[in-house]
């Protein structure tokens, strides 16, 4: 990863409240084409807040967000999906009585490439089988994990450029919880960027290339991955080991 | 027996109607959860417009069969509602679309009054004769010289409402638009995040529901032979009683509701008179026994009380089944 290149995505001093309460306070990050990096943080710390804000659901208090070299701050979501910046909500945000094919479809909504798209959705289904088995299900039939799955493999539909990931492995078994990681790992590899908030700030260190850590709405630390892992202060705070 | 037969028809022509208009409010219910109590009145605009065109070409003797300049009348009266529905959408309520819930439904309430005085302004207060160019036909349908019976009217209207049902279920549930309006009706944020555009997926639903209130006005106006500034004002809330009754948000709930509303009415007025004939108790009463020589037909209600039953059906809802026939309750709403 050369770090002269162009970041992909970068907020400068972004501020978010809600009322009169300020959750996320001027943060700074950047992140370059094929990325993969990691913003963890307790709960209650201002990820989700912040992921809104790159989104265009919440506007943002002061700062900009720059995505692909341009000004993105407050640009409505749907737009920012149509130029390859895409979100998996926290709570995987299922279309419960859509069929699973029916989310996919959702997924690839700003597509026409009928036959590429059925390719990607087979695609899906190699990656996930259990979700072949159940296509014409509803989505709200599914177990937590197979939601999961649906929500990244509908994420993917739209042929994402940057893909933001809130909590993709929270309330999983840990079973489940390994899949999601190696899907992670796969769509990395296949040169999607990637930005991944987690509580799971071990795994989440461990496939990163680098790494931010938030407390109370701030940046306090981010680096190297592999340095943040043996970093001290985050091993006692986030990997529950004494010092 | 007959009696029955003949109001079934009537009910199922009448349900018809109110099916078509009943999809409009239930649509709207279930992207944005609101009540659009302007709709009725874009069913009379429907009615209106096409009022004016046949009359237009009836006037005009343009020498053309009656079917067609209906269907032509129909053709404007389209594209006139989704305009008004589109505007009341993108004017009035896309405003108010983060504000407390009464702010949209007071003002769904006030644009009911400015439609109304719109069309006092271009079509006066009279009720409009509407145009019968279509000879009316009438079938029989049992073997008794008496018999129930049918018009060619009545097979139009339940046939057209038929098929633009069909369409409608095949455009929601089959096409990509469809899915991306069920899609935002569970979860708007979620369905931005798929790249679909809310606002245009909310304009679409408004066109949709108020193209089929033009024919719905076309219909009615046909089937009653009037038109008036405040024909939609009963009908709409008779539509919405009927999609309140099927489970509002649901669309098989609107064509069930519909129907039933409509068969309900109609047997309520064909049987209420019937049922409070006071001439059953003439052994009761010398008097009545007198009254009911020179009119047997004596009764406490009288078919004019066809609009009571549809009130007492809302009611009768909203205090035992709030969720209607087929709806979820509220709670289940993911
Ligand atoms: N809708 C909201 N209204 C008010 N405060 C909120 C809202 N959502 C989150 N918060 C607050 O903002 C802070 C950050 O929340 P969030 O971004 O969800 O944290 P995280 O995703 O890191 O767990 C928390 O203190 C939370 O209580
Ligand atoms: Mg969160």
């Amino acid at each position: 990863m050369s770090a002269d290149e162009a970041p992909l995505l970068a907020l400068e001093r972004v501020a978010v409240s809600y009322g009169g309460i300020q959750a996320v306070k001027g943060i700074d990050v950047v992140v370059r084409k094929g990325e993969l990096v990691c913003l963890i943080g307790a709960n209650g710390a201002g990820k989700t807040t912040t992921l809104k804000g790159i989104c265009g659901l919440l506007p943002l208090k002061s700062g900009h967000v720059r995505y692909d070299g341009r000004d993105v701050t407050g640009m409505r979501s749907f737009r920012l999906v149509r130029r390859g910046l895409v979100m998996v909500p926290e709570g995987r945000g299922m279309f419960g009585a859509l069929t699973i094919e029916e989310n996919l479809a959702m997924g690839a909504y700003i597509r026409d490439d009928r036959a590429a798209i059925r390719d990607d959705v087979e695609r899906v289904f190699t990656l996930f089988p259990r979700l072949k088995e159940r296509r014409r299900q509803t989505a709200g039939t599914l177990s937590g994990g197979e939601q999961q799955m649906l929500a990244m493999g509908r994420a993917l539909m739209s042929r994402p450029r940057l893909l933001l990931l809130d909590e993709p492995s929270m309330g999983l078994a840990p079973l489940m919880v390994h899949k999601v990681f190696e899907t992670i790992i796969a769509v990395s590899g296949e040169g999607v960027t990637i930005l991944l908030i987690e509580q799971n700030a071990k795994l989440a260190l461990e496939v990163s290339h680098r790494g931010y850590v938030m407390e109370s709405g701030e940046i306090t630390l981010d680096g190297e991955a592999a340095a943040l892992l043996h970093n001290p202060k985050v091993r006692s705070a986030y990997l529950g080991e004494a010092l | 027996m007959d009696t029955f037969i003949q109001q079934l028809v009537n009910g199922v022509t009448l349900g018809s109607v109110y099916a078509i208009v009943a999809l409009g409010y239930t649509m709207v219910y279930g992207i944005i959860q609101l009540i659009n109590f302007a709709h009725g009145d874009v069913v009379m605009i429907g009615a209106m417009v096409a009022y004016s065109v046949i009359a237009v070409l009836v006037g005009a003797h343009v020498s053309l069969p009656p079917l067609a300049i209906v269907v032509i009348a129909t053709l404007f009266a389209i594209p006139v509602c989704m305009a008004v529905g589109y505007a009341l959408e993108r004017v009035a309520y896309r405003p108010l679309r983060n504000a407390p819930r009464l702010a949209p439904l007071i003002t769904a309430i006030g644009l009911s009054i400015v439609l109304e005085n719109i069309a006092l302004i271009i079509w006066g207060r009279a009720p409009l004769p509407y145009p019968q160019i279509i000879e009316t036909v009438t079938y029989r349908l049992t073997s008794h010289p008496d018999g129930a019976t049918i018009t060619n009217v009545q097979v139009a209207i339940i046939g057209i409402s038929i098929v633009m049902m069909a369409g409608l279920l095949v455009l929601i549930y089959r096409t990509k638009i469809g899915v991306a309006m069920r899609a935002t009706a569970q979860n708007a944020q979620v369905a931005g995040l798929m790249g679909i555009d809310v606002n245009r997926v909310i304009s679409i639903t408004f066109i949709i529901g108020s193209g089929l209130a033009a024919v719905a006005g076309v219909m009615d106006g046909s089937y009653y032979g009037v038109a008036h500034y405040q024909m939609g004002f009963i009908l709409g809330l008779k539509a919405f009683t009927a999609a309140v009754l099927g489970g509002i948000g649901n669309l098989g709930g609107a064509m069930l509701g519909g129907l039933l509303l409509g068969v309900i009415e109609s047997l309520g007025a064909g049987y209420v008179g019937e049922f409070t004939n006071l001439c059953h108790l003439s052994g009761w009463s010398h008097a009545l026994a007198l009254r009911c020589v020179s009119d047997p037909h004596l009764a406490l209600f009288g078919s004019n009380y066809q609009d009571v039953f549809a009130f007492v059906v809302l009611i009768l809802v909203l205090v035992f089944r709030p969720s209607g026939l087929l709806g979820e309750r509220v709670s289940d709403r993911a």
